[in-house]
């Protein structure tokens, strides 16, 4: 493991780390001028982060180290997350310390910190939020395992690096198999991150909320790590949707010449991913939660389908 | 090339499929009884192009101008004036009947391997999914109470059965083609003055009611 | 008092290859092979931390006659001990009872309260019939040679009609004991009713007894399986884990919770087991020994973190005199000790890397993905579909500890606790000991794996330490490096750096000041207890969503009432459907023969010179 790609594992996950306001910061533009207002503009997240950093933390009487504990932990979890996918390079040293299953689980652990800190001060508020997004989780995860089998499938493994390796190397193909799975991952993403149609990202009130309901006590620094947790998690997911679906432009293990094509292969796809999210968002109206098990059995469906359509066509599809 | 592009539309041929058995308005549904229509005369076109066999060319037409025009706007107008838009009361609730569907479709698939392997085609891979889509729609014609998706259904089939008969043989006669097309013409028409009767009997189009007509003693 | 000493012997077992110990006493024939000292390994390891928990309970639990339970719990270990290392039906069957017996008198230790007696009751009726079927599975497999030892056994081939009726009474009789589904009614009476750390042992140990004989049965007395029966057991476990999954989400007794849960993770193991068993009747080896390893695995973890978790209850109980989730909360703060403890059960149990629990059930998922390679095309497509109830078994099991934990440990009180007090000394050494190898198990798992080789490649002739070579210590790999990997030390570093590094950063740049004030609350004033989900409340979701599982009966009153009463009962239609059809049946044909009986002497005369006709007649 030379200082190489030591160097290039810690320039992947520090750039990913602060990129992924500005990713949120670019969503909301989109957003803004597809409402046809004038945005907060780009850099705002980076300004509310500083705001909230200078902030005094303000902790309910009977909030426990489990309360105080769970930003960091989230947080941890959401930077190992992102130096495990391969973003800009594949063969990173921190690479092999997961495959897709275990990146699912790394994501429940944040997810089941975050569900009972927010039972940890006692309101309703907060078991409400526990329990729904717990709800959306199970249900998600049978149809997140499905679609990551279609790619496994396909470069029998499951390991990031290697199903990267296999699809970029392929040529322009369309397979229905991955047609169906990128469009099970596109709603999948949705559900996990918290986005319309499932879940406002900018609601307050008590019967739309899942993520903010369990994020309500958190003030100051506490709250700037789970927000900026929150918004890595949802760059890792669309980079972990682009490693899959759209590999081309990573940089192979150890070609250094192709770090720069890879950095602004990136910023084109982020670009492209973030505008895509803010329409999905718009054309979209927010569920029912009750409604919310239909969709994910939509997904589920999908990735169902992209898997047997593998096995079917064989190396056709 | 064209290899890729079939099998992509056999994949969104069942991916209609799949999303006729969830839709609950109505309107949604002949929608998407014409955009099958239009992946099916895609499809036709692109095996004619690939296999250089004009008549299916003809084909094609006939499919894009009567499933795709005439027979959505037919059933338009009929929903329009029976004035039904929703069938929110499936017989089992949808996550079930998907999941039915996905046992359907693994059936199918596996009963399609075998003969897939001998046909001499270039489609021979999408037969399955052909054959996936017919069972899928006669599952939409069990689990729905009122008419109008029934006889969505039913023409959905007719759709899969098209697409099996390109994929196995390069499609069929233009004769037995023109029979069919004929044939469906007809069906939907009487359908059309059934649904009518219908409702004057029972005041619904609800298909519960015809177990009235049963046998008592 | 409760003395820990024959146990920790055990726990220096190496893998040992097979010594046929002499005959001890009459035809007993013992045996210690690999599988039987995995076994042995887990009985001493999870017994040595509930024994070293007991200690502290039983002396203040203020538990009727001491030396009583003492007699009953070790009899209860020894039996164990003994039905692992049995090499012949008779004395595994005479442990078997032992086994049964022993923790009947520890399940009904408070014999005073009447659904005590109940629950003891149902568990007793269910063993026996659970012991008769695997008598007869013993049977089967002896093919009339009258040779009861094990060595025999295995010298015998069956034709395959027999050979499944074998497999199946074996799968009906040890799913009485393990609580496969419908076979699992007394699970949820039984291990609630008996005092908390043998309700870990039950949970914990002799669940895994039944594995153990299951595992026995098939791979090692019958040599060559079926793929159907590897199907067969594949979709009973996941039936029985989807299951006991959606139960334990809408139960309002800690306890009950537990219980349930255990169904669901023997429902986990069964399902590895029938993945292996498939591979293996394919002669897919290797991949044989990759779903084995991860069964057995699952196996060693769900005894470690169940036993934490029961013992964690009794904690509470002790401490708050409180069973129901409706009356406890907020312990975190009375009970710091059981409580950080708890918090490792839970995660763990939850599948959560990287602890335990996740490593095992990786382990299955790679397994499931190898199914595309099967040479039955519906297999091929189903198998991985069965994957999905899997991963669907496993979230809500993280849904289902959330609610455990939540609601025990955090937010505020439902009643009034704050004598609540942490544990005394012995019990927590015994939840350290049971967390530490939670832990221990989970960051080192290529260990466990290496460890089982010998058992693997005797049962089903595959390895995987030869895959495992060509990476280091440190991954834990499925078949090879390239195609899967998982670094639970890396992931424990890695996320400990960052929050480390975070931490610093944060202080040194900003600052760490905290000021203490009224929960937010989205501006409510007035915040109490009850504003926060029960139990009920948290379960209520998946009681909606899976509705038609369930069979609920609600009492709701009219809006005219004058004292309105609401209640809610779930109830298992199995129970109903299955249970009291059968008890029905008995009752009538009981009162049939009760005809026999009029209570006339000379009647029963009658019938005895009648019967000694018969016989004279027949013997002539």
């Amino acid at each position: 493991m030379s200082l190489g790609f030591v160097a290039s594992q810690l320039f992947q996950t520090l750039l990913s780390v602060f990129l992924a306001p500005l990713m949120l910061g670019w969503v909301n533009q989109c957003r803004a001028w597809l409402q046809n207002r004038s945005g907060p503009g780009l850099l705002q997240p980076y300004s509310v982060l500083r705001k909230l950093f200078l902030k005094d933390a303000v902790l309910a009487h009977n909030a426990s180290w489990l309360f105080r504990l769970t930003p960091y932990v989230v947080f941890g979890c959401m930077v190992l997350a992102v130096s495990i996918v391969p973003v800009l390079a594949t063969d990173l040293p921190f690479s092999p310390a997961a495959d897709v299953i275990a990146l699912v689980g790394l994501f429940a652990l944040a997810r089941v910190f975050m569900a009972l800190a927010a039972m940890d001060v006692g309101t309703a508020f907060g078991s409400l939020g526990a329990r729904r997004e717990m709800l959306v989780a199970s249900l998600a995860e049978p149809a997140l395992l499905m679609v990551f089998f279609t790619p496994a499938l396909i470069s029998q493994s499951t390991a990031l690096t290697t199903i990267v390796e296999t699809l970029a190397h392929k040529q322009l193909t369309l397979y229905p198999s991955l047609a169906f799975a990128a469009a099970a991952f596109v709603m999948l993403l949705l559900a996990e991150n918290a986005r319309v149609p499932v879940d406002n990202p900018a609601t307050h009130l008590e019967l739309t909320m899942i993520h903010e309901a369990m994020i309500l006590e958190y003030s100051a620094r506490h709250l700037a790590l789970m927000e900026w947790a929150q918004a890595l998690k949802l760059m890792t997911y669309t980079a972990i949707g682009i490693a899959l679906f759209v590999p081309w432009g990573i940089a192979e293990a150890g070609y250094w010449a192709g770090l720069p094509l890879a950095i602004v292969a990136l910023l084109a796809k982020l670009l492209a991913a973030g505008a895509a999210l803010a329409v999905l968002e718009m054309v979209s109206a927010k569920m029912r939660i009750f409604r919310v098990p239909e969709f994910l059995g939509m997904a589920f469906l999908f990735a169902v389908l992209g898997m047997l359509t593998r096995i079917l066509l064989g190396s056709a599809g | 090339m064209s290899n890729q592009l079939i099998n992509l539309m056999a994949a969104l041929l069942l991916l209609i499929a799949f999303a006729m058995l969830s839709q609950r308005r109505i309107l949604r549904l002949i929608y998407l009884f014409a955009a099958q229509g239009f992946v099916l005369s895609m499809n036709t076109v692109i095996v004619a192009l690939a296999t250089k066999q004009p008549h299916l060319y003809a084909s094609a037409l006939i499919t894009f101008g009567l499933k795709v025009i005439a027979l959505p706007w037919l059933l338009h107008r009929l929903i329009d004036r029976l004035n039904v838009r929703w069938d929110v009361e499936t017989l089992i609730n949808i996550p079930t009947t998907m999941l039915v569907g996905i046992l359907l479709v693994i059936l199918s698939f596996n009963l399609a391997l075998p003969i897939s392997q001998l046909a001499g085609t270039i489609t021979r891979g999408t037969l399955g999914i052909a054959m996936a889509s017919v069972l899928l729609s006669l599952l939409m014609m069990i689990t729905r109470r009122k008419a109008v998706p029934q006889v969505i259904g039913f023409l959905s089939l007719e759709n899969g059965l098209f697409f099996a008969a390109t994929s196995a043989t390069y499609g069929m006669p233009m004769v037995v083609e023109l029979g069919i097309a004929l044939d469906v013409l007809v069906g939907t028409f009487i359908f059309g003055i059934f649904f009518f009767q219908i409702r004057e009997t029972f005041d619904s189009l609800d298909i519960h009611h015809l177990e009235k007509l049963k046998d008592r003693g | 008092m409760l003395a820990v000493a024959a146990y920790p012997a055990l726990l220096g077992e190496p893998q040992t290859l097979v010594l046929p110990l002499g005959l001890p006493d009459l035809p007993f024939h013992l045996r210690l092979d690999p599988l039987s000292a995995f076994f042995l390994l887990l009985l001493g390891g999870a017994s040595a931390g509930v024994s070293l928990y007991s200690t502290g309970y039983f002396a203040t639990a203020g538990v009727a006659d001491l030396r009583l339970i003492c007699l009953q719990y070790h009899a209860f270990l020894a039996s164990m001990a003994v039905v692992l290392l049995a090499d012949d039906a008779y004395l595994f069957m005479v442990a078997w009872e032992t086994m049964a017996l022993a923790s009947y008198f520890l399940v009904t230790t408070d014999h005073g309260v009447a659904e005590i007696r109940r629950a003891g009751f149902l568990y007793l009726v269910v063993a026996h019939v659970g012991a008769i079927a695997i008598l007869l599975t013993f049977g089967t497999l002896q093919l009339g040679q009258w040779n009861y030892t094990f060595d025999a056994m295995r010298g015998n081939t069956l034709s395959p009609l027999w050979a499944s009726v074998a497999f199946l009474l074996a799968l009906f009789g040890f799913g009485c004991k393990a609580g496969f589904l419908p076979l699992h009614v007394w699970l949820p009476e039984a291990h609630p009713a008996a005092p908390s750390p043998v309700s870990g042992l039950m949970s914990g140990v002799m669940l895994k007894t039944a594995v153990y004989g299951l595992l026995r049965v098939t791979f090692d007395l019958l040599h060559q399986q079926v793929w159907w029966w590897g199907v067969a057991a594949l979709a009973l476990g996941l039936m029985t884990a989807l299951f006991g999954v959606m139960f334990a989400a809408v139960q309002t007794d800690m306890k009950r919770l537990l219980a349930y849960s255990s169904i669901e993770n023997l429902g986990i193991i069964l399902a590895g087991a029938g993945l292996a068993i498939l591979f293996h009747a394919y002669g897919m080896n290797v991949l044989s020994a990759l779903a084995l390893a991860a069964t057995l695995y699952h196996c060693l973890n769900h005894a470690l973190f169940k036993s934490l978790l029961f013992l964690a209850t009794g904690s509470v109980m002790h401490a708050t005199r409180h069973r129901s989730l409706g009356k406890l909360g907020g312990l975190i703060r009375h009970m710091p000790w059981v409580a950080a403890l708890a918090l490792v059960g839970t995660l763990a149990i939850a599948g959560l890397p990287p602890l335990n629990g996740f490593a095992s059930e990786w382990m299955l998922f790679q397994a499931f993905l190898l199914t595309p390679g099967l040479p039955n095309s519906y297999l091929n497509m189903l198998v991985p579909v069965a994957a999905a109830a899997l991963a669907l078994a496993v979230a809500l099991a993280g849904y289902v500890m959330v609610k455990f934990y939540g609601v025990v440990f955090l937010g505020l009180p439902r009643e009034e606790l704050s004598e609540a007090h942490d544990a005394g000394g012995w019990q927590r050494i015994g939840l350290l000991w049971l967390a530490l190898w939670c832990v221990a198990l989970g960051l080192l798992p290529v260990f466990v794996v290496d460890a089982m080789d010998p058992i693997t490649r005797g049962l089903v002739s595959g390895s995987l330490t030869e895959s495992m070579q060509e990476s280091s210590w440190l991954f834990l790999t499925a078949i090879a490096p390239a195609r899967a990997s998982y670094a639970p030390m890396l992931f424990l570093l890695g996320i400990l750096l960052t929050v480390l590094v975070t931490f610093l950063l944060v202080r040194r740049f900003y600052h760490g000041r905290v000021r203490r004030s009224a929960p937010w609350d989205c501006g409510f004033p007035g915040l109490n207890a009850r504003m926060q989900d029960s139990a009920e409340g948290f379960g209520q979701p998946i009681k909606q969503i899976f509705e038609p599982f369930f069979k609920i009966e609600r009492q709701q009153p009219s809006p005219f009432d004058a004292r309105p009463v609401y209640s809610s009962s779930i109830e298992d239609r199995v129970w109903y459907w299955l249970y009291l059809p059968i008890v029905k049946a008995v009752e009538r044909l009981s009162s049939l023969a009760g005809v026999l009986q009029q209570g006339r002497i000379h009647l029963y005369l009658i019938y005895s010179f009648a019967t000694l006709l018969v016989l004279l007649l027949l013997i002539q």
